[in-house]
């Protein structure tokens, strides 16, 4: 690309149907702003999708698109992976489409780390077929299909996604354009499989629902941005700070001024620490946004490459492979 | 192809010999199979096999269950079934001689095993009483062979322990087999120590127990009980020739066809009975531009595929019946997105597991009507082990033609069945035109992307990565001319329109239906598809020779569309007959849509046609009065 590209460039002419006041209006700018950001070349970047409202985000987006089936977007974008390994491929996906009906694709997505960006809208709701609880509900959600309230405990994205081998695991809320933004950039960069888990506001079906940490007023109680080498402090100037409690083998907040160095540094490339920050929900703990964990490896397309020498062009002929046999000649 | 390569037209009975090897699964009945054809095509003879596998990898040994067993036609030919009746059956075990006794021709030469004959193995094998002493083997030529106790002591020198020493009787008995046919087994031994270079013992020892095996033969009591029968030489057309099984065959057609189309292939798959053999195939065919990636489940195997596709390459996924039932939804996603995408369906007995390596071809109706909506595509059927080579050429050829996911019909018969094939030249095939971008386009990316060929109603291939072409497709219904979503009532109409178009415009670049073997028209057309072709071919042949000019045989290789001669070249018929291994699913199709009367014949055993049954059913049509009735009438098979 001669000219830096804008954000207006990655936007495509077709007109946007989310519902007024969706939380993915604020996730499509800041992509489209993170592609022209890291320069993006729009050939060679691509959204796959599946079904619900999140799954319409390609068709918004001036690049190369294609709106697949429901849950099925990681594997589509496996084979597209496969058949063009220089390709950005970006999976656009929500609660149900990952994690119900898809759950099984995003795990071998994870655990292969195909080198797709894994953007995961997460309402907490089904949206397109009005307001069904998902797989990520709270216990007692009321919905249409669970009028007393939902009892399947819900699952966790982040726990799923490290519990299924990802090496990139980082959050952010719809509304956080520095936050997200810079979640983002970091996926971008990411060989392998980078898995975002986006908070996403449902304003007709699940209003609020984040409310207890995305509230701005009550935001730095409630969040703690982390990053990798800096101290995991939280609260008005980083009063707050987590420390790890031996004895119980969990995480407690602390009064930084007291704790000192006992406050935790942030590894980004410990397990342990990643799900210890994954696991925690409010109100009794801030919730961890940012790049959780991150521990590049080769990519599944780097290895299905280098398993196939020829890097899928022809070397041989196949006249001569039909005679790789006992063969015989009828005169 | 043998009717066009052979010219003889001799008796086929005394032109050939049935020999079935049977034993438990760890016997080493399919390598010893396997090997004996070798020597078979190397001998110059004409061949057929069909491997009978148990269900189970290992059932308990000396059950019925556990039984394997590997049949094999040879002789002068044209031969083109694993034979109805075998005519020699080496049985390992008492079980291999109760599974397989009730298939065997009265009179035929039975080898058994006899250390195995004792209370215990005739125990597990559910025999109250020793078969030899209640009859049950009067009218076959017996002969009892110490198998297991010849084979400790022809490789006792080699000190190994008895359960391995004992796992070369295989090689003892191919020995015997060799030596009564007559044959040479340098190339065996040759294969042996290349198969075995790793461990020198067993090497050794399984050459010393095959020039042991053979020796027995030799011996003078014996040749009076062991009839040595000679096969006689094939008239093959000039040629160079390999055995070629059907996966083997599909292996190489799909690498042939991206060769054509100079572009890979990437084969997406989830191991299932019967279909892995191709998954193995295309696994070591790398260096031919083959990529092959093993897929969580059936669903993301042709997601992947379709991926692939939209991707630039040739993407191809592959199932039997149960697990293409699960790709459905996505095969209906490739129709509406206009992806090249290739269905491959090793049909299996049915419904649900049914029997997983019994051969049934009952996945018609799921081919070419199995979807939501109206959502057609191309079907072809292989007919034979080598014509799945051409096969996969075709189904490409159409997919990357007219943009469309094609359907490719085998079974698990024509995967594991093998025959002598003529070593077609690549080259010789037209290259594979993909669907292009056209002069002319519209500036919009978006409706390029769907600006058709009027011919071949194909919307150009634009895999991303391609500057300026940024379009978007999916399973939403979109617009006809700007390819952009459309929820509008007269462009569904159209789009629906469309898409049956599509698939009928195929039918204006296949050849015509032609006529296998007998006349272009007469009393009877013998109407058949798929693995049946071997079986219905000789049968016609054999009615043919007492009824010269009136039944003809038919073989239908598209099965959507049709091409477009179909209906006149029935036309010419009195009557349709149509014997498949179903219920009846050609015969629907057939009545469908080309609105024609047509009698059945429907055999459902696992089992393939046997060419007595077939010969009685045909005769009997030609007897009775052409107006008669047409009602289904299905094969009583052979239980096993």
């Amino acid at each position: 690309m001669s000219a830096q590209l804008t954000a207006k460039d990655f936007t495509s002419e077709q007109e946007v149907r989310w519902c007024p006041g969706c939380g993915d209006y604020a996730i499509l700018k800041s992509v489209t702003r993170a592609l022209a950001d890291v320069g993006a070349e729009p050939q060679n970047t691509v959204f796959v999708s599946g079904i619900g409202c999140a799954s319409r985000f390609p068709y918004y987006v001036e690049t190369y698109g294609f709106h697949t089936i429901h849950g099925r977007a990681p594997a589509v974008a496996t084979g597209l992976k496969l058949a063009n390994p220089a390709l950005d491929v970006w999976v656009v996906t929500g609660d149900g489409d990952a994690l119900s009906i898809g759950g099984n694709h995003l795990l071998h997505a994870l655990r292969r780390n195909v080198g797709l960006k894994i953007l995961l809208f997460n309402n907490e709701i089904y949206g397109l077929t009005k307001g069904q609880y998902s797989p990520t509900s709270r216990l007692g959600t009321k919905s249409p299909s669970s009028p007393a309230g939902s009892y399947d405990n819900p699952v966790s994205p982040g726990l799923f996604a490290l519990g299924s081998g990802a090496r990139f695991i980082a959050r952010a809320i719809d509304v956080d354009k520095p936050g997200l933004g810079s979640v983002l950039e970091a996926a971008n960069g990411q060989e392998g499989t980078a898995f975002v888990e986006i908070y996403q506001n449902c304003i007709v079906y699940n209003d609020n629902v984040f409310g207890a940490f995305t509230d701005k007023k009550t935001a730095a109680d409630t969040q703690i941005h982390v990053q990798h080498g800096e101290p995991l402090v939280f609260g008005e100037n980083g009063s707050k700070g987590l420390r790890f409690d031996v004895g119980r083998m969990r995480l407690e907040i602390v009064d930084t001024a007291e704790a000192g160095a006992e406050v935790l540094i942030h590894d980004e490339k410990n397990t342990t620490l990643a799900q210890l920050l994954l696991s925690m929900a409010a109100p009794e703990f801030p919730v961890a946004l940012g790049v959780v964990y991150r521990d590049p490896a080769e990519s599944f397309e780097s290895k299905f490459y280098r398993n196939h020498p020829t890097q899928l062009k022809r070397t041989g002929r196949v006249n001569d492979a039909l005679r790789h046999t006992n063969t015989w000649w009828v005169k | 192809m043998h009717n066009e390569l052979m010219s003889t037209s001799h008796d086929i009975e005394s032109e050939s010999v049935v020999v079935r090897f049977a034993g438990d699964s760890g016997d080493g009945v399919q390598l010893m199979g396997t090997q004996f054809v070798a020597s078979t095509a190397l001998a110059g003879s004409d061949f057929a096999t069909f491997p009978d596998y148990p269900a189970e990898i290992r059932a308990p040994a000396g059950t019925t269950f556990g039984v394997s067993a590997y049949q094999i036609n040879l002789g002068a030919g044209p031969i083109t079934t694993a034979g109805d009746a075998p005519q020699v059956l080496v049985a390992f075990n008492p079980a291999a001689l109760k599974v397989n006794l009730p298939l065997l021709r009265k009179g035929a030469l039975v080898v058994i095993n006899t250390d195995s004959f004792t209370g215990r193995g005739l125990a597990k094998a559910g025999y109250d009483l020793d078969p030899r002493k209640t009859g049950a083997l009067d009218g076959y030529q017996l002969v009892e062979v110490d198998v297991s106790r010849l084979t400790l002591e022809a490789v006792k020198a080699f000190g190994l322990s008895k359960s391995d020493a004992g796992r070369c009787k295989n090689f003892w008995s191919l020995g015997l087999m060799l030596w009564m046919f007559g044959r040479d087994f340098d190339n065996i031994e040759d294969w042996v120590r290349k198969r075995f270079a790793a461990n020198e013992t067993v090497r050794d020892a399984n050459i010393a127990a095959l020039h042991a095996g053979h020796a027995y033969g030799e011996t003078a009591e014996l040749s009076a009980a062991l009839p040595q029968l000679a096969t006689r030489r094939a008239a093959f057309a000039p040629g160079e020739y390999r055995g070629v099984r059907g996966s083997e065959a599909l292996a190489l057609g799909l690498a042939a066809a991206g060769e054509l189309a100079d572009r890979p292939v990437v084969f997406c798959s989830y191991p299932i009975t019967p279909a892995s053999p191709l998954l193995h195939q295309l696994a070591r065919l790398g260096s031919l531009g083959v990529g092959v990636f093993q897929a969580e489940d059936e669903i993301a195997a042709v997601c992947a595929a379709m991926g692939a596709s939209y991707g630039g390459t040739i993407g191809v996924t592959s199932s039997s019946g149960p697990g293409i039932a699960l790709k459905t939804e996505a095969i209906g996603l490739a129709i509406n997105a206009e992806l090249p995408l290739i269905v491959i369906d090793s049909q299996r007995g049915g419904p649900s597991t049914g029997l997983p390596t019994k051969t049934e071809q009952s996945d018609l109706y799921q081919a070419v009507y199995g979807r939501n909506a109206d959502a057609p595509l191309p079907v072809l059927s292989a007919r034979s082990p080598g014509d799945c080579f051409e096969v996969a050429i075709e189904a490409v050829r159409i997919a990357l033609r007219h943009m469309t996911p094609v359907f490719v019909l085998t079974d698990g018969y024509l995967a594991n069945a093998a025959e002598p094939w003529l070593i077609p030249d690549v080259d010789s095939f037209e290259p594979i035109q993909s669907s292009g971008v056209l002069e002319g386009q519209p500036g919009d990316a978006q409706a390029a992307a769907f600006a058709r060929d009027p011919k071949t109603l194909g919307r150009p291939w634009i895999a991303p990565g391609m500057p300026g072409l940024m379009h978007r497709i999916g399973g939403l219904e979109k617009d006809i001319a700007s390819g952009h979503i459309s929820y509008d009532a007269a462009n569904h109409q159209a789009m629906t329109q469309l898409r049956a178009d599509k698939v009928a415009a195929v039918a204006e670049f296949i050849p015509e239906q032609d006529v296998v073997i007998g006349p272009k028209q007469g009393k009877v057309a013998v109407v058949g598809w798929g693995s049946t072709y071997g079986a219905l071919y000789q049968a016609v042949r054999r009615v043919g020779q007492r009824h010269p000019d009136q039944v003809g045989h038919i073989h239908i290789r598209h099965i959507n569309p049709f091409p477009k001669n179909m209906a006149a070249l029935l036309a010419g018929f009195d009557k349709v007959v149509v014997p498949e291994m179903n219920m009846g699913q050609l015969a629907t199709l057939l009545r469908d849509k080309l609105g024609i009367k047509v009698v059945q014949l429907n055999k459902v055993t696992g089992q393939p046609f046997l060419i007595d049954e077939l010969v009685d059913f045909i005769e009997l049509q030609l007897a009775a009065d052409a107006g008669q009735a047409a009602r289904p009438r299905a094969v009583q098979g052979e239980r096993s």
